[in-house]
């Protein structure tokens, strides 16, 4: 199993490069990185416009530029920022904490409400808790997420209004003065991260729990199910143990290859409770042409994503003895 | 099924002797539908998709129909400023005066205009990708199908935003920006269904009769897999619009003056509180596009997959 | 712990002097679908007595294991289950899930037809015969391994020991049949149903399953219900037969009166239908036609298109089994007394309609042999 990581990281690689290379070429030719400098009122001097090309390797072409980039990277440099003061390693490193424990929380949350809901509504198929369960996971598909986090936000607000004080924190992803001693720091963020976890949340749960429900559906009309029966266990023992177990299998796989849609979610959520994040920090890169911003948000992003989905991979050998890497 | 054989003897026709009812099936004997009146009946079984289906094609022509006979232009500035609803503005209008009823109406156009569109560029592109890749295996499989993988390891909204930056602005080429990484997914789809449809036998006997690849695939993989590529095409289109309006929202899709969905929310959500009617319209209407057909999508999966047998309690 | 409800021989509610462990009487199984009631089992009665083994005959769709499933209380959720089965005079339709439960495996246990998904392919074989055990008595860890390799034995699985951490994926289907064989014959149960235990696997391994049957049988003392679509398969091992027709039962009696004075025209088919080595010479007779719709049952006897014997009244009344040459042989025929001494061949046609492609087939077969 070792060997099949490895030579799975491996093959990530060349995917890596590629699409990294596609998407500087991409992120490149997108527009000027200088054009908030030249449009700027009065016009900055030529000086400024030349050192600012030459610190941005502009006077490089573009092939050698991606070359300085990739190479740069080894070096520990991601390269630089539209915005000279910006050293893109170390910020990104702070939004990447920040925005991580938002993804995986809400995945957690998630996966939990979608077993058990997709359980319950398959071994209680055509009942009124699975239409009710299927109504709502439906609805849950439909809602554009940012509108439903903007109302998850403003009831938010509602409520403290009609509290009178701050209960639920519906702006940033921590206190500006966080308070002292851990456990209360630990408490404020977790109150920041709330709303936009559930925001998040339920977006994944509702696919998901449609996807359990099928899954369980399939594996309690197989003939194993029905042995377990015969043999006497009770329902609730080959429910769990037979049908649970082997329900949860693709699941894994399923999750994997939300991740990079749940990263996107995240994007958004992210933009509605305005926290400084890996989302905040792309999309500020994308309006300011800030190639190497972006290339060092899709580097982290896919690099996140193909470890993510290779971490599935070893987990459903583990859960499935069929399947055996060598 | 039966009652259609009881006839009752028309006056005046010749007398008939012995039962007037007809012999029952004595047989086993499968009553000769059609494909596409099996179909039919299936999704017509499906009481929410039907419903769905009348919704949707209601408000699509009120966006079409009802948005060329309204009163007001989207663009249009009333003298009404920040107005709630009334029967002038049935949906109220902004700080500027702008109708919203108008507005959200073509907002529904452009919405839809673009999850079509990448809806039917995607399924085209991407089903002849994943069947290309799926029938011929080995290296032409793994080739194809890296590509896809690498588009699908992006998150999409973000590889949109940028691109959309670069080209974007107008409906079809952010239709396009979205197609052009979409494609990927259905590609997978597609390839699962090939490969799972190569492996039965009567793709072998095509083969053993001496079929040729063309032939195999234009004659047995595509009309086998057409039910699923249909189902996912139609899930797609709500997809889109999920995608679209997001994108809206963020700023990166349709600009002003034109509209969208996803622009108006993202323009109403600092006015919850004051003009909440700008908020809460274009929200619901694209709740109930994708909601819409997302259950014409389970009807048409009921109705489309045969091995699908339902017994309903 | 193990016997919660009181099921032991003395607390025998059964009427004294009778001898059936398994009494089925009128059960009637149908399913609602999208083209309206499927009656899949239409009144069907037998009775299983101590010790012996009961084939019941039928082609696929004939309700022979929808009737065993309904024993077994194991349908879905939308299947309508009337009449009765009475295990040792307990009643089991509409029991309680609790009740079945303590019943299913420790009393009547159950084979299925394919080896290769009646197992769960994530748990070790070990793990799925403990299990077993375990679910009836209360018995440690050890224990019910070591029953489990007790088990592995008396089927003849070679060394056990080690078989027990395979998973079912690492077994060829005959092995995994035996496994399945083994878990039923766990707790020693009174009855074991097999259905269709031969159907999926090769002819080669036909034979070992039937023995690994019959060892588990020796060992448990348990009746047996075999379930087939292959006379051949019931022949020599059946006590009595019971022979199933569009979810009637439309023979039975003894394996002896059933081979050897048919009393139905479709048991006279099924016979002819069979290959037997003691009349070389002869010709299969085929059946012609295919079994009725079973949504929108025609009234009459089912089998009237397809029997040669078929008279107007066939197509009206539905005739009851009914006693013939003894009182326990029972045929539903309008006309069984007809068939006294009749063979296969006088009744059926043994013509085959594609002449030119058994020609061909015979052709080849005699090229290659």
């Amino acid at each position: 199993m070792l060997a099949f990581a490895v030579r799975r990281i491996a093959i990530s690689v060349p995917i890596l490069l590629l699409s990294s290379f596609i998407v500087f070429m991409l992120a490149s030719l997108s527009g000027n990185p200088l054009n908030e400098l030249l449009f700027r009122n009065p016009p900055p001097p030529p000086q400024v416009i030349a050192l600012e090309t030459e610190r941005l390797r502009l006077d490089v072409p573009l092939l050698e530029r991606y070359w300085l980039w990739l190479s740069g990277l080894f070096a520990g440099d991601f390269g630089p920022s539209v915005q000279s003061n910006l050293d893109i390693g170390s910020e990104l490193a702070s939004r990447f904490l920040v925005t991580m424990r938002l993804i995986l929380v809400a995945m957690l949350v998630a996966l939990l409400l979608a077993v058990v809901v997709g359980v319950v509504s398959a071994v209680k198929q055509y009942s009124k808790t699975d239409y009710s369960a299927t109504f709502v996971g439906f609805l849950f598909l439909a809602m554009p997420s940012f509108w439903f986090a903007i109302l998850l936000k403003q009831w938010g607000i509602e409520f403290n209004n009609a509290v009178g004080q701050q209960v639920i924190y519906t702006i940033g992803a921590s206190s500006v003065n966080p308070p002292d001693g851990f456990w209360s720091n630990v408490a404020d963020i977790a109150g920041h991260m709330v709303l936009p976890t559930i925001s998040l949340a339920l977006i994944s749960y509702a696919a998901w729990s449609r996807y359990q429900r099928a899954s369980m559906l399939e594996v309690m009309n197989s003939d194993y199910i029905r042995l377990a029966r015969a043999k006497g266990l009770s329902r609730r023992r080959v429910m769990v143990k037979h049908g649970l177990r082997n329900a949860l299998i693709p699941l894994t796989t399923v999750t994997a290859l939300d991740l990079a849609a749940i990263i996107s979610g995240a994007v958004v959520t992210e933009t509605v409770f305005q926290w400084r994040g890996m989302g905040d920090f792309v999309l500020n890169g994308i309006r300011t042409n800030d190639v190497y911003v972006v290339m060092a948000w899709l580097l982290v992003t896919a690099t996140v994503v193909i470890l993510f989905n290779l971490v599935a991979d070893l987990l459903y050998a583990v859960l499935d003895p069929r399947i055996r890497y060598v | 099924m039966s009652d259609e054989r009881t006839r009752v003897a028309e006056p005046g026709s010749a007398p008939t002797a012995g039962p007037s009812t007809p012999a029952p099936d004595r047989e086993f004997t499968v009553a000769e539908r059609s494909q596409f009146q099996l179909v039919l009946r299936r999704f017509r079984q499906h009481r929410l998709a039907v419903v769905s289906l009348g919704v949707l094609v209601a408000l699509v022509l009120l966006a079409y129909v009802g948005g060329a006979l309204w009163r007001h232009d989207f663009g249009e500035f009333t003298p009404d400023n920040s107005q709630p609803p009334s029967w002038e503005h049935p949906f109220g209008t902004d700080a500027q005066g702008k109708d919203q009823f108008a507005q959200v109406l073509r907002g529904t156009q452009i919405s839809l205009q673009i999850a079509v569109l990448v809806a039917l560029f995607s399924t085209v592109v991407g089903t002849v990708w994943g069947a290309v890749a799926g029938y011929f295996g080995g290296l032409v499989d793994t080739v194809m199908m890296r590509i896809s993988d690498l588009i699908l390891t992006l998150p999409l909204l973000v590889v949109a935003a940028m691109l959309a930056h670069r080209f974007g602005g107008s409906w079809w080429l952010i239709s396009l920006v979205i197609a052009g990484l979409y494609w990927a997914y259905v590609s997978r789809v597609s390839r699962g269904v090939v490969l799972s449809l190569r492996e039965k036998e009567f793709i072998e006997a095509a083969e053993a009769m001496g079929a040729g690849d063309v032939r195999i695939i234009l004659r047995h993989l595509v009309p086998n897999a057409l039910g699923s590529i249909i189902v996912n095409a139609t899930i797609l289109i709500a997809v889109a619009i999920l995608l679209e309006t997001a994108l809206s929202y963020l700023g990166f899709g349709v600009r002003p003056p034109d509209t969208s969905l996803g622009l108006l929310v993202s323009e109403a959500q600092t006015a919850l509180t004051t003009r909440p009617w700008l908020f809460y319209f274009p929200g619901l209407f694209i709740i109930l596009i994708a909601l819409t057909i997302n259950f014409i999508g389970d009807g048409l999966r009921d109705a489309l997959d045969p091995q699908q047998t339902k017994v309903r309690a | 712990m193990t016997e919660r409800i009181d099921l032991s021989p003395e607390a025998d509610s059964a009427p004294p002097g009778s001898d059936a462990v398994l009494e089925v009487s009128d059960l009637t199984v149908s399913f609602p679908t999208d083209d309206g009631l499927v009656q899949a089992v239409r009144g069907v009665s037998y009775r299983l007595n101590r010790g012996e083994v009961l084939g019941i005959v039928g082609e696929s769709g004939s309700g022979k294991s929808v009737t065993s499933l309904a024993v077994m209380g194991l349908l879905a959720g939308s299947a309508r289950v009337s009449g009765s089965v009475r295990f040792r005079g307990t009643e089991l339709v509409g029991a309680s899930d609790a009740e079945l439960t303590r019943i299913r495996g420790r009393h009547i246990s159950m084979i299925f037809q394919d080896p290769m998904t009646s197992l769960n392919p994530v748990y070790t074989v070990g793990y799925q015969i403990a299990e077993a055990v375990q679910a009836h008595k209360d018995v440690s860890k050890r224990d019910a391994r070591e029953r489990a390799i007790e088990l592995l034995e008396i089927v003849r699985i070679p060394s056990p020991e080690q078989r027990l951490d395979n998973y079912p994926h690492e077994l060829s289907g005959g092995m995994r049949q035996r496994i399945v064989i083994a878990i039923a014959m766990a707790n020693d149960p009174d009855v074991i149903i097999a259905d269709e235990p031969t159907t999926a696997l090769d002819v080669t391994v036909q034979a070992q399953i039937m023995e690994a049957l019959d060892l588990a049988r020796a060992a448990t003392g348990a009746a047996m219900v075999l379930i087939t679509h292959d006379l051949g398969v019931i022949a020599g091992q059946a006590d009595r037969v019971v022979v199933m027709y569009a979810g009637k039962l439309v023979e039975t009696g003894t394996a002896e009166d059933v081979f050897y004075a048919p009393r139905m025209p479709y048991t006279l088919g099924l016979l002819g239908s069979l290959p037997r080595l003691d009349r070389r010479t002869e010709r299969l007779t085929p059946i012609g036609g295919a079994p009725p719709s079973v949504v929108h049952m025609p009234p009459g006897c089912p089998f009237t298109p397809r029997c040669p014997l078929a008279q107007p009244v066939c197509e009206t009344e539905e005739p009851e089994p009914a006693p013939t040459t003894g009182p326990d042989h029972l045929a539903a025929c309008h006309f069984s007394e007809r068939l006294a001494g009749v063979e296969p061949a006088d009744l059926f046609a043994t013509h085959v309609t594609d002449e030119t492609a058994l020609a061909e087939f015979a052709r080849e077969t005699e090229k290659r042999s």
